[in-house]
This record gives structure tokens, sequence and C-alpha cells, in this order.
């Protein structure tokens, strides 16, 4: 069986050529580029252990691309991404975004067509998979299914040369560190979905990885035990503070523990920032929609301010300028009053849909009752949604009744 | 192989660009590709040379090296005389095992399905034991079987029916019952049959009602797969009619080979290639079902 | 049976507790009966063609002619022509499903890793096998008689680019037997291993490259290991059905008793010899321990993996 291609284990039998061993040793900043073949792999290592001794963990993607084979399209498309030692960063994005073609390709479990890798400030692009100090945790069915827990998290100690005890107590403390130390002996059959996505999280952490890579590792399992696994992974990865990339399709688990989060689009970040930052200023319309419930509001824009249903509110960096734009507000950047209590001049009559009680908070869809907007919203009825604090809502308020809603001066995004 | 494909990776990856990253898992899609080439090559080869050899043995006369399409000629019009052979016995063993090929298909599900549904809804115990029995041909060998079926079928031939190569049928049916099991058992476990007829049930319709109206459409893929793998089964059955001295389309092939090696090599193709049909026209019809059930 | 599940409606249930409860069990026990009513055909048949040949045959071998019990029968078994049958029986069913079983796991491999699920190159291929995996008898003799026999096509090929001529009883030799062999038994391996290799999942490769491993430790340390126990099963499934082949051996060496099941044959046809006696009985009886033995271990293996599978 030992049929399939491993360049590691071919070059590592060559002796490199001594001029670039020399060249490296000189430099130990250089990067791969133009060195290939065998030298590529000799000289990447060495350049890993060297970064790896100076205990980085950043990662940087430059002009990343990727297009799978057989297709024109790129799923990467000039991809950027810088990440600090001990972040987490979450990629978040509908599917086929290329969030995880973005993970696989920092793993190096896809070829990049274009552009380079660098992590803890050296280049990884030519280092396969198993070389490259990251571990990875799947959606799901990853573990071994003929290997207990323990054998399983033991795994790729064992593969690096450690002793039998001593793997055995190091993959105990990471049972222990996700709370299955009870469980060492069971197979993967029996455990439940969440146990075997704790079981694999403790496998990536005991090689004591430069970069935990995590694809959409909840996704598979039930909502209350989606919710615990995340603090969990969170709460682990602070201790630990290793460099954390996580994919995932859910806005809410992004929010919950990035550091920063990159909504991805098309195979391009459109913007990454801190959780509050996306979601208070964000820079594209496909952010703004994306992340949290946003209305479309017709108004104006000068650039610096936009008027929406007469009310002026200063407008965010990257806001398009026009008479007619569409200016985004968060339904809790809204005010919504009963017409005979409104005395200033600004806001538009709508009548209330829907009330929805979300315990502390109020959500009341309501229709614009002009018809003005309609052919602004393409012959739709034009429809707002509103959040309030449950004590500011209107007393009284039922469905059918006349409200005005008006925004609050708060900075939004015009598009 | 390693030193080979690595240089010619590197050698692409200079061509194309300096600052083109190495394509490490498109050079072990290539190799890995390779081999599985040679390997199916190699598979196939030696599956696919003995009956390209039938095909050109039928069409060259072994002696002479003469060239032609006699042999065919004689099976399609039915007349061996020009090659000096007497088809009857052949027509006469196709027969049986064609006829063979129904009545062991219809006793056969008379006998399975309505016992594997029954137990499956039923009784676990019950379905392990019938597995156990369905499943037993495969540890008692045709040849073994033969040897405690003789004083049957003597008994059976002089005292109640006939010697009439019908009656292989009853032997058949068990030969055939492993395979037939495991279909209909591939059927049953992926429907959930226990909720069907519960809900048929509750909808007031008879017990009769829920085989023939719900279970039977929802089993008849595996019925269909039961039954074409029964069809194979019986028409190379060898072994039993020939130790029971009966008349078979594998006995007739073989008396047939003695004299005329070149029309039952012919007969042989055909016989493969009728049971080729009947399993890729299998894969078709549930291939066809599942995209009909995706829709 | 109607009547059964009638009794379990609202109508009994309103009658009261007990007498609910013993219309329960009433209906139980005629839902029992129902049950045993519907199997009762199926066991009936396979009593009279399955288990009254098998009992015959065990009987047999332990009954003297005027049916006393015996163990003399078995005396035969060790006799210098027996034994080298069975020896030669056992030496072509390991070495045909040896090869058949790596060969057939290997094209499983080719047909599965790195390709769609429902490929055409598979379908065909699982198509072809289960026709040859069935292809067994006489037509395959024939196959074989045609490539490879006197006047075999390829025969004549080798004696044109060569020169040499193939020895005309090669096919009876025990490579060519085995040859033969292999030509049910690769299709056999590969229906049988395909769902094995299907079961294999990309991630676990995956993951093992992500936590250091490289291509000789995924091999050695994961899919071997897991594949193993699916492998020897189906290794010794094709040792028992190599073992029970009589019909291809049987239009390949019409006077030679080689092989057990031939010697059961020639066994059949001397019945009326005295010295045969209870002869065919025993060998068959061997036969059948035989292939427990085997079916038994495959069960085992089975079992042990099932501890995770």
């Amino acid at each position: 069986m030992t049929v399939e291609f491993n360049t590691a284990q071919g070059a590592a039998s060559t002796t490199a050529p001594v001029q670039t061993e020399a060249e490296f040793k000189n430099d130990p900043t250089a990067t791969l580029e133009g060195v290939r073949g065998k030298d590529v792999t000799k000289a990447a290592k060495r350049l890993l252990k060297e970064s790896a001794e100076r205990g980085g963990g950043s990662i940087q993607m430059q002009d990343v691309v990727k297009i799978y084979p057989g297709s024109t399209k790129r799923a990467l498309d000039d991809f950027n991404l810088d990440i600090k030692p001990g972040e987490m960063v979450v990629l978040l994005g509908g599917s086929g975004c290329g969030k995880s073609t973005a993970l696989r390709s920092l793993a190096g479990l896809e070829d990049i067509q274009g552009g380079r890798i660098m992590v803890g400030g050296q280049d990884v692009t030519g280092v396969p998979v198993n070389k490259r100090e990251m571990a990875m945790v799947f959606q799901a069915y990853s573990l071994f299914p003929h290997m207990t827990a323990l054998e399983n998290v033991a795994f790729g100690l064992e593969v690096r040369g450690m002793g039998r005890e001593e793997r055995r107590k190091v993959a105990m403390e990471q049972l222990e560190l996700v709370g299955l130390a009870d469980q060492a002996k069971k197979y993967t059959q029996q455990m439940s979905g969440g146990q075997q996505q704790r079981v694999a999280l403790a496998r990536a952490l005991a090689i004591k990885p430069r970069v935990l890579l995590l694809d959409e590792p909840l996704s598979a399992l039930d909502a209350k035990v989606r919710v615990q696994l995340r603090d969990e992974i969170r709460r682990i990865q602070l201790n630990t503070g290793t460099t954390t990339v996580f994919v995932t399709h859910d806005q809410e688990e992004a929010l919950a523990v990035a550091d920063r989060i990159g909504v991805m689009n098309k195979g391009k970040i459109e913007q990454i920032a801190a959780p509050q930052d996306l979601y208070q200023r964000p820079a594209t319309e496909y952010v703004a929609t994306f992340i949290g419930l946003t209305n479309r509001l017709p108004g104006a824009s000068n650039g610096d301010e936009a008027v929406v249903f007469g009310q002026r509110l200063p407008v965010l960096p990257g806001s398009a300028k026009g008479d007619a734009v569409t200016v985004l507000v968060r339904p809790e950047n809204l005010t919504l009053s009963l017409p005979s209590r409104n005395d200033s001049n600004v806001g538009e009559r709508a009548h209330v849909e829907v009330i929805h009680f979300l315990g502390s908070l109020v959500r009341v869809d309501t229709v614009v009752t002009s018809g003005e907007y309609m052919r602004w919203n393409k012959g739709n009825q034009l429809k707002v949604t509103v959040q309030l604090p449950a004590s500011e809502l209107p007393a009284g308020l039922a469905i059918g009744d006349n409200v005005v809603v008006a925004p609050r001066p708060v900075a939004a995004l015009a598009c | 192989m390693t030193e080979t494909s690595t240089t010619a990776a590197t050698g692409a990856a200079t061509e194309a660009s300096a600052t083109k990253p190495p394509q490490l898992r498109a050079a072990r899609v290539r190799k890995q590709s390779i081999i599985k080439f040679v390997i199916l090559l190699v598979t196939l080869g030696f599956l696919f040379i003995p009956l390209f050899s039938m095909l050109i043995f039928t069409l060259r006369h072994p002696l002479s090296g003469r060239w032609s399409l006699a042999p065919w000629v004689a099976i399609f019009t039915g007349n061996g005389e020009s090659l000096g052979a007497d088809l009857t016995v052949l027509w006469q063993g196709l027969g049986t095992s064609l006829a063979l090929c129904v009545v062991t298909v219809v006793i056969m599900l008379l006998l399975m399905v309505p016992t594997m549904v029954i137990v499956h809804i039923r009784s676990k115990a019950l379905e392990r034991a019938i597995e156990w029995v369905a499943t037993l041909p495969l540890t008692i060998p045709a040849i073994v079987l033969v040897v405690g079926l003789g004083p049957i079928y003597r008994w059976l031939s002089a005292d109640v029916l006939s010697t009439n190569p019908i009656w292989l049928c009853f032997a058949y049916v068990v030969l055939v019952m492993p395979f037939a099991f495991r279909a209909i058992a591939v059927g049953l476990n992926s429907i959930d049959v226990k909720t069907l007829v519960e809900a048929s049930r509750s909808l007031g319709a008879s017990w009769v009602k829920v085989f023939f109206r719900v279970i039977i459409p929802n089993l008849w893929q595996s019925i269909l797969s039961a039954s074409f793998i029964s069809i194979a089964v019986v028409l190379g059955e060898y072994t039993v009619a020939s130790l029971l001295g009966r008349m078979n389309l594998q006995v007739a092939l073989y008396q047939l080979g003695q004299s005329n090696s070149q029309i039952s090599t012919a007969m042989s193709l055909l016989a493969l290639l009728f049971g080729v049909v009947l399993l890729v026209a299998l894969d078709l019809i549930s291939d066809a079902m599942r995209k009909s059930k995706e829709n | 049976m109607t009547a059964a599940i009638a009794q379990n409606g609202p109508a009994a249930k309103a009658a009261g507790p007990s007498a609910s409860s013993l219309s329960d069990t009433l209906a139980k026990h005629r839902q029992e009966l129902g049950t045993f009513a519907v199997t009762l055909p199926f066991f009936a048949y396979t009593a009279c063609f399955l288990l009254a040949p098998t009992v015959i045959v065990v009987v047999g071998a332990f009954q003297t002619r005027d049916g006393a019990f015996t163990l003399a029968n078995f005396s035969k078994l060790f006799e210098a022509n027996t034994v080298s049958a069975f020896v030669t029986s056992i030496l072509v069913s390991v070495a045909s499903s040896v090869i058949g079983a790596v060969v057939g796991g290997l094209a499983s491999y080719a047909l599965v890793i790195g390709a769609k699920p429902n490929g055409l190159m598979r379908r065909m291929v699982s198509a072809i096998s289960s026709v040859l995996a069935q292809f067994g008898g006489v037509m395959l003799a024939f196959a074989f008689i045609a490539t490879i026999g006197i006047n075999g096509i390829g025969t004549m090929f080798i004696k044109q680019v060569t020169g040499l001529t193939v020895n005309p009883n090669w096919l009876s030799s025990l490579p060519g037997l085995v040859t033969v062999y292999c030509y049910f038994q690769i299709p056999l391996m590969i229906i049988i291993f395909l769902p094995a290799v299907d079961s294999i999942r990309p991630q676990w490769r995956e993951a093992c490259e992500s936590l250091g491993g490289n291509t000789v430790q995924y091999w050695t340390r994961v899919a071997l290991p897991i594949l193993a126990p699916r492998f020897i099963s189906a290794f010794l499934l094709l040792f028992a059905s190599a073992f029970s082949a009589y019909a291809t051996a049987a239009a390949l060496f019409s006077q030679r008793s080689i092989l057990v099941p031939l010697m059961i044959q020639g066994a059949m046809r001397n019945e009326m010899d005295p010295n045969q006696q209870g002869f065919a009985q025993v060998l068959a009886f061997a036969m059948i321990v035989v292939v427990a033995v085997v079916m038994l271990l495959s069960h085992a293996v089975e079992k042990r993996a099932g501890r995770w599978q």
C-alpha cells in the first residue's frame, strides 16, 4: 500500500543542494518562492521549525486564488486574510461562498492556484498537510471508528513517535479538558454527536497545533448541544491561546465566539471586523443584510448624511450618494409611536401587521400605508420592522392599528 | 514511480510560472488515478479476455481455421445440420431451464415475501430464525445437498410426481433462497414497514389490502432484484440437475460441448449476455425509480 | 386476524380494565398464531428440501448398509486419495481466494476512491461482476477452453507470437484450476467488498493528514485496520464458495476425482458398490464441517469488529 504519493517522505531521503541550505540559513525570512521540487519540503520543514521556536501562530493568506479542477469559477478570488497569534477568527457566509475552501486551502487539503499562505511569518504554500502542524475539526464523522476515544486523541501523538505511556497521559489530559475523561474507553459509535465532536476537538488540541481549524464543527448537532459546545470551544480556545479559524454559516454562532468575523461572499472577504463593529458599522449591503435583521428604506444621501422618512441621520463610510438610495436601518434603530402622540413632522404612517413578543423586547412588523413607495419597492408594499423594549410599546397596540415609524439618528449604511 | 512523478510535477510547475504554488494534491490525484487505471485495466482485462476468446472461438473453426457465422446461424435458425449437430437436446434443455426459472421464482416469492414481511413486523426472534435458515444453503453446498436430495427425488419421482425435470424447482428454490433473502431484506430494511402498516391499518385497510396495495409496491424493486438473481442462478445451475440425471440448459450445453463445442460456446455467450442484460436492466430500473422518487 | 385487531379498538377498552386486559391477551395470542400460520409454509418447505437432505447426509454418514450405527464409514476419509482430494480442494480454494480477495479488493478500491458514488464505470463493473460471480460451471469451463485449451485463442496467440506451445493439460493442473476459479472469485469479491470500501470516509484520510500522519501511517493505522475484519470475512466467504464449487471442475475434468466435490460425484455413481457404502455421505458431511467452520470464523470476525461497527 505504499502506492500513494508522499512528497515529505520522498524528499526527506534526498539531500537538498547545499546552496539552498545556505540560502535559507542566511535569510530566515526568505520565502519558498522559486524553490521547487524536493528542496521545497525540506527547506519548509526547517523554516516551520524555526518559526515554531519563535512561537508564531499568525496567519497571512495573500491574494489566494483557488479554482477547482473542471471549473472556471474562482472559489477563492484574490482572497486575503490576516490573523494575529492567539486570535479566533470566524469565516461566515452562505453555502458556496468559499469559506470552507479558504479553510481547507489553509490546512493544505486543497491546492491553490495563486497567492501564498504564511503561518508564523513563514511561507507554507508548498508544505504538505501533514507537515503544517495545523489540526482540523471536521463537520462530522472524522473520528476513527476502530479506535476508542482515548486512542483517537492519542493518534496525533503516536504519529509523532511519542511513547505509549506519555501519549496516554497527554490524551487523558485533553479528554479531561473537554469533560470526557469517563468516556475514554468508548468507541465513537457509542457516543452522541456532541461527545464525538468534543473528542475531535481534544484530538486536534492534543498535538498542540500552531493553528486550530474548525470546519462547521457544530452544524450536525442539536440546537442545545450546539450552544453548549460553542461556548466551550471559546473557553478552551481562550485558555490555550491557540490561533483559531472557525468556519460557519450560522451568524449567531459567529457573533458568540469570534474575536473578529470575516463575512465572505463570492470567494472574498467582504468585511472583517469585531462582531459589534460588523453589526453596527457594516461596510457593504451584503454584510448588513447577512448579519442581523435590517430594513431597506428609501432615502436620499449626500455621502455624509441621509434623510429617511424626514429624519436626518449620519451615514457610514462607503455609503452611496444620491436622491434615491436605499438606507439600511436596523429594527432597533427605528421608533414607533401612535399618530395622536406624534408631534414632530418626521416619520411615516404605517399599520401594524404582526406583533412578536420576545420577552423583554417586542418586534412589530408594519406596512407603510402610503402607496408612494410601491414603485420604489418594485411594486411591493413597503414593510418596516421595528424592535423596541417591551416597556416602550404603546399600551393597547393591536394588529391593524395605525402607527408612525421613524428612524433614530444613528449611523446607517446607504447604498 | 515517486521519482518520475515528482520530477514531472516540478517541471510543470516551473514551466507555468515562477509564482504558481506547487500542486501537491493534484499530483497525488494524478498518481492515484494512474494506479486506479492500472488496477482496473488488469482486472477487467482478466475478466474480458476469456469472453473475447469465446467470441473468436465461435467464429473461427478450430481445426480448419475458417471464419464463419455457422454456429450463430445454427442457433438462430434452430438447425444445426450444417455443422452436423443435433440441437434438439439444447432446445429441450433451454425450454426446461426457462420453465424452471418461472416456477422457481413464483414459489420463491410466495414462500419468502409474506413470511419475511410478517416476521419483520411482528417478531424479531422469528426474523433471525428465518435469516438463519434462508442463508443456510451457503453453508451446505449444492453438491452436499444433492447427496441428500438423491433419495428424496427417487421417492418423489417413483411414488408422487414424475421424472419430469420441472420438479427440480423444489431444489432450486432452496439454492436461490440466500440470494433472494438478502435482496428482500435490503428492501424491508430501507422502508419503515411497521409505520406503513400501522398508518394504513388506522385508515381502515384490511391486511390483504395493506399487503398488496402498500407493502408490495414499496418492495417491488427488491422483489425484482430477488427474481433476477434467482433467474441467473437457475439458468447457470448444473450440479443438481446433472447429478440427479435431469436435463436442463447447462447439462445440455455440456453434452453438446462434447460433440460441437462451437455451438455450445456460442450458447454460453448468449446465456451470459442475457444475464448481463437482466442486471443492467435492473440497475436502470432502480436508477429511474430513485430519480422519480427524488423529483 | 382482522378480528384480533378490532378487539384492540376503543370498544374493548371501554369494557373495563379486566375485560380489556383479557381481550388484549387473547388478541396477542391470536396475533402470534397468525404470524405462525403465515410462516408455517416457509418452515415446512425448508424442512422438506433443506433439513431433510441434510439429515439424510448426516445420518447416512453414520449408518451401515442395514441401518445400524457405525463409525466405520469415516475410515475412508483417511485413505490416501481422499486426503489428497481434501488437500487439493483446500489448496485451490485458499489460492484462488487469496488472489480473488486481493485483486477484487484492489479493484473495489479503484472503483470507489476518488470516484463519483454513482459513476458509470462503477455501475458497469458491478453489474458485470454480479453476472460473472454467478458464472460458474460449464460455461466458465468453455470460456477457458476457448482461451487456453488445446485449440484456444490464447494458446494459438502465444504460439504465433512466442513460438511456445502451451501444455494442453495446463487447465487441469492446479495453477490452471486456480486461474479458472479466480474468474468467479474476483467478481464475487468486488460485489462483497464494494460496500466496505464505500464506508471509508474521506474525512479519515484528511483527519489523519492534518494530525501529521503520512500515507503509510494512514494505511497501516487507519484504513487497513478498518477494512481488515470485512476483508477477512469476505476472504472466508470466497473460500467457502471455491470449496463448494463443483460444476466448473466437473466440466474441466470428466474422469479424475482430484477435488472433494468430484469425489462425491464418483461416490454417488457407485452407490450400489458395497465398498462405497456411506462414502458420499461421509464426504458430504466432511464438507459441511469445513464450510461450517469457515462460516463460524467469518461470523466471529464480524462480531469482533461489531464492537465498533
